[in-house]
Parts: structure tokens; sequence; C-alpha cells
């Protein structure tokens, strides 16, 4: 009994965990193209459940088309975003950073409110309700679609950082902007594609998720700073050590809330982020020599 | 200096006479949230716009003010005028000890610790619910009295919130000015630089967030007994924002934009009542606006603008 319950938690855990992964993937990657913390993150994430939301129901698109549509539009948000509110910022010291990013999450927010309303807004699974039984406990279909989709994503990912001429260039500017530069690389452009991509990202953490929680134009605000959170534990790496920071932190949560207490599972996220940023800001598998400034 | 006092006198009087153009309306009351948004624009002020240290939980420590004062007064009887000092006190120690692992982080980190820290309390708020109340509130929390004056009206509570926000603001423009404030802008241009001649920029920077917790503590108790109930939602994430709004707004490191900042985004929602829904996208709209066009905040970029304006005004002139 108690054994089955832990293992219902820990599935559980873990495709929430997923999720938290790919946005982490999300901020690490513009983080590592550009030293900016994006806090509006989350926003893309909501914006891809809510698209998808007006794809079905608007457009009556049937769910394969829906998703890419509300990916692309995403990304095309993220793109408008760095091209309107990060490129055009005269000081960007991190403190300005950090104010317009805030300011241009909350614009988004606030738009997606007069947009799809107030509402909580439900979408329908990708493939049906029956539960799976797995030992004792029971999974749903979506959560299997919640880890193939995260592991299709981060394999491309890998892909496309170590395998092709525009990732090798996206690392390039993480090690070292002004040399990338020197030798070619269109930093600026590559500073695009990395909005880009992790919005692409966020939105599909959005619409994979969605299914499962419901969606509503504020629910990005948690689901940014739990990814945050994921990579800060991952050490802001755009690989495998956020993936588990993610898998880590959503165990966790999943864990605590069933054992301890559900009220303080959001507490959860925020004191280990705390702990790892006093104890450990180089993250839990990083080497003590990058410095979190 | 003596402009310095000039212009806080000013000030004070036209704080002292405004209640008698509105004769003690609707206005009035919003006028004590001005009040009290002040004091809290120039704590987060002193914190950001002086040494340069972003906090995305001051709500937090408002809340903990407002809370501390109100579960002291309402559930165990004490005197309003004791619980404040305590709550201040006993927010000013957690702000100095979780000072010093949470400064020793920069920039995207420090915000993201502070705002981390301040959902935590909110979390804390809404949870003790034998405590607090829960997410239904606490009410029943009196009103302060002094020498048989009980400040439960508008008009009273507007002198007792403006008196006290008048010697914050005192209080922060001698702290500018003085050997401390030169040492914070020292810090916020280059801890280096500073810790080289001879400022202790760690303890200085937890000692200034340990200040700015204490006024906002204190500004929390004050907002506890004039409202006389308080519910977790006044001091969530969003809350922390709006400050930051409002000191970006006035102008970083300046006491008087502080007011500015708070002045408007307090009137701004009452004005626009018929906007209500859209206050969020105002608010994100106007930081967004304020950091790319003017990023000195209204104090120096109205100045600025006319200046600009005239001046092209004279090249169109010559050319």
């Amino acid at each position: 009994m108690q054994f089955d319950q832990i293992l219902q938690y820990v599935l559980s855990g873990l495709s929430t965990g997923a999720i938290y992964a790919l946005i982490g993937i999300g901020f690490s990657i513009i983080y590592n193209a550009t030293g900016i913390i994006n806090f509006a993150q989350g926003e893309f994430v909501m914006l891809g459940g809510l698209l998808t939301l007006t794809c079905l129901d608007l457009l009556k698109l049937p769910i394969w088309a829906a998703i890419p549509c509300a990916v692309a539009v995403s990304t095309l948000a993220g793109l408008l975003f760095e091209r309107l509110a990060i490129r055009p910022l005269r000081q960007p010291t991190p403190i300005n950073l950090v104010i317009i990013t805030i300011g241009g999450s909350i614009l988004i927010r606030g738009l997606a409110m007069l947009i799809w309303g107030k509402d909580t807004h439900a979408i329908p699974s990708f493939s049906g309700d029956d539960p799976i039984a797995i030992g004792g406990a029971t999974m749903l279909p979506q959560h299997l679609w919640i880890f193939a989709i995260t592991v299709v994503i981060i394999v491309i990912n890998k892909f496309y950082f170590y395998h092709t001429i525009s990732g090798k260039a996206m690392r390039a500017c993480a090690y070292n902007r002004r040399a990338a530069g020197l030798v070619g690389i269109d930093v600026r452009r590559m500073v695009l594609f990395s909005f880009m991509i992790s919005s692409a990202m966020g939105a599909v953490a959005g619409i994979i998720v969605a299914p499962l929680t419901m969606t509503a134009y504020d629910v990005g605000v948690m689901l940014g700073l739990k990814g945050f959170c994921a990579a800060i534990i991952g050490g802001m790496s755009s690989g495998m050590a956020t993936v588990v920071g993610g898998l880590l932190l959503g165990v966790l949560e999943s864990l605590g809330a069933g054992l301890i207490s559900s009220g303080y599972k959001d507490a959860i996220a925020f004191i280990i982020l705390l702990l790892i940023l006093f104890i450990r800001p180089q993250g839990l598998f990083g080497k003590a020599d990058s410095e979190r400034v | 200096m003596k402009r310095e006092l000039l212009k806080f006198l000013a000030f004070s009087v036209f704080v002292l006479l405004l209640p008698l153009l509105f004769e003690g309306g609707y206005l009035m009351n919003v006028l004590v949230f001005v009040g009290i948004n002040t004091m809290l624009a120039i704590a987060l002020n002193l914190l950001l716009g002086y040494a340069g240290q972003i906090s995305l939980g001051h709500a937090g420590f408002f809340g903990l003010g407002a809370y501390l004062s109100g579960v002291l007064t309402a559930t165990y009887g004490w005197n309003p005028w004791q619980a404040m000092p305590v709550a201040a006190i006993v927010v000013g120690c957690m702000a100095y000890l979780i000072g010093f692992p949470v400064l020793k982080l920069k920039g995207h980190y420090l915000a993201m610790a502070t705002l981390g820290l301040g959902i935590i309390i909110y979390i804390v708020f809404n949870e003790t619910i034998d405590l607090t109340g829960g997410p239904s509130g606490l009410s029943g929390i009196p009103n302060l009295e002094a020498g048989g004056v009980v400040f439960d009206s508008d008009v009273k509570n507007y002198y007792l919130i403006w008196g006290i926000t008048l010697a914050v603001i005192l209080f922060a423009i001698n702290l500018a000015n003085s050997r401390v404030g030169r040492a914070l802008r020292a810090v916020h241009d280059s801890e280096v630089a500073a810790q080289v001649v001879g400022v202790n920029a760690r303890l200085l920077k937890v000692q200034i967030f340990a200040l700015s917790a204490v006024i906002s503590s204190l500004a929390g108790s004050l907002y506890a007994h004039t409202m006389t109930f308080i519910s977790p939602a006044s001091f969530g994430f969003n809350f922390s924002v709006e400050l930051l709004t409002m000191v970006v707004i006035g102008g970083l490191g300046s006491v008087y934009g502080s007011f500015l900042g708070a002045a408007l985004l307090t009137l701004l929602p009452e004005f626009l009542r018929a906007a209500q829904d859209y206050d969020i996208i105002i608010y994100g709209g106007l930081l967004v606006v304020m950091v790319m066009f003017m990023p000195g905040g209204l104090v120096r970029g109205v100045p600025d603008l006319f200046r600009r304006i005239f001046k092209s005004r004279g090249g169109a002139g010559h050319a």
C-alpha cells in the first residue's frame, strides 16, 4: 500500500518534472547565449496552451495541426519580444533587464487575459483518458506523451547544439560572445535564435501539460519559476543536468505534497531554490569555478 | 543641504494642506494609501536606487509587519504601539540574518532569491490558518490611539500616516546625503572600488537590506491598523512588482521620485475605474516604456524631455 502510493507520487512527479525540465532548458539557452534571465519565460508556456485551445476551438484544427500552429505563433511572440523589448534597450544593465523582462511578462499576461478571459480552460488529452496500470500505480496516456515528447525535444536539442553550424555558433556565443563575434558569428542573430528556441520549447511544455492541469492566462508565473528552479539545480546547463534538476524537483514536490502537506507544495521548490543559490550556486552537479554573477 | 531642507518644508506644507482641498471625501482614503505606498517605495528605493540591489520580495516584509502587528493586537490583545516596534525589530532581525546569504548573490540571481523569499512568506500567510486566518484573512485589528484620539477616520489616518511618512522621507534624505549614502552609491557603481576605499560593502548591503525591511514592516503595521482587516492577497508577488514599478517610474535613487511613483500608481487605478481589469496591462506597459525610454524615471526624464524639446527648437532655428 505504502509502496504503491510512493510509486504513484514518483510517477506523477516525474511527469511534472519533465515539464519543469523543458522550461528550465529554455531559461538556460537564453542565459547562456546572452547572460539574461528571462522572467517572461513562463508566459510562453501559457501562450502555448492557450493558443492550442484557440486553434482547436476557433479554427477547428485537428490536434496534430493545432500544436505546430500554437508553437509557431509562440515562437513568433518570442521573436517579437526580443526585437521590441530586449534589443532596443539602451542601458542593458542586469537590473534593467530584470525589470524589462518582468514588465514584458506582465504585458503578455495582460494581453492574454484580454484575449482569453480569466477563466480556466481545458484541453482534451492527445489520446484518451484510459488509465494505464503500472505496478500498483496508474498513469494516464498523457503522462506517456509528456515523457515521449520531452525525450524527443531533448534529442533534437542535443543534435542542434552539437551537429549543426548554427547550434555550434550559439555554443560559441555561450563560451565567449566577443570571441564568437571575432570569428564572424552574428551574435545578435544568435541572441534572437535563443529567444525563439526557448519560447518554442516553453510553448511545447505548456501544450503537453495543459490536458492534465488545465490552462489559464496566469499559469505561466508558477511554471516559469519552477522551470527556473530546475535550471538552477542543473547549474544553468542546457543539457542533462537541467533535465535531472527538473525531474528531481518534480519528484520532491510531489512527494512533499503527498507525504507532508499539499499547501506547502509550492514552497518546496522555492526552499530548494534558495538552498541551492546559497550553498551551491554552481548547481548540484557543477564545478565550483563558475560564479553566478 | 539648505535647498534640500526648503524642498522638504515645501513638500510638508503641500501634504498638510492637501486635505483642505477635498474636505474629507473618498479621495482621502486613497491618499492614506499613497502615504503607505510612499514609505514602501522609499524603503525599496534605498535598496535598489542607492545600493543597486534588487528585491522582488518586499511585499513579504510589508506583509510580515502587517501580520505580526495584526496577530499580536487582534489575537493577543497587545497595545498597537507596542506591537509595531516589536514587529519592526523581528522583521529587521530576520532580514539581517537572511541578508548575508541573499546579498552575496548579484543581479538576476538576487532577483530570483528575493522573489523566492517573498513567495515562501506569502505561502506561510496562506497556510498557517490557526494564526493568520489563512486566505480568508485576519479581522478585528484595532485602530491606533493616542491621547484619547482614536485614528478611525480617513482624515485622522491621513495626518497620522503622512506624519510618519514625512519622517521617513526626512530620514531617507538625510541618509542619502550622509557618509552612508555616499558609501551606498559607491557600492552601486563598483563593489570592488568601494571595498578598496574602505567600505565594508558586504555588511553595508545587509544593513541597508535590514533597514529597508524595517521601514516596510512599519508601513505594514500601519496598513493593518488603518485597514483593521488584512488578507494574504495584498502581500503577494504582484505587489512586489507594483512596488518595483513605483520605484522605477518615479526614479531610482530619488526620494521624491518614490513619492511620485507611489502617488501615480495608487491614484491611477482610481481614475481608471472603468479599466479595472486592464491595470495589469498598464503596469506592464509602464515598466517596459519607462525602462526603454526614461531609465532615470519621471524625476529625471520629464525635465530632460523639456530640455530636449527646447534645445531641438533652438537647434532648428540655427539650421
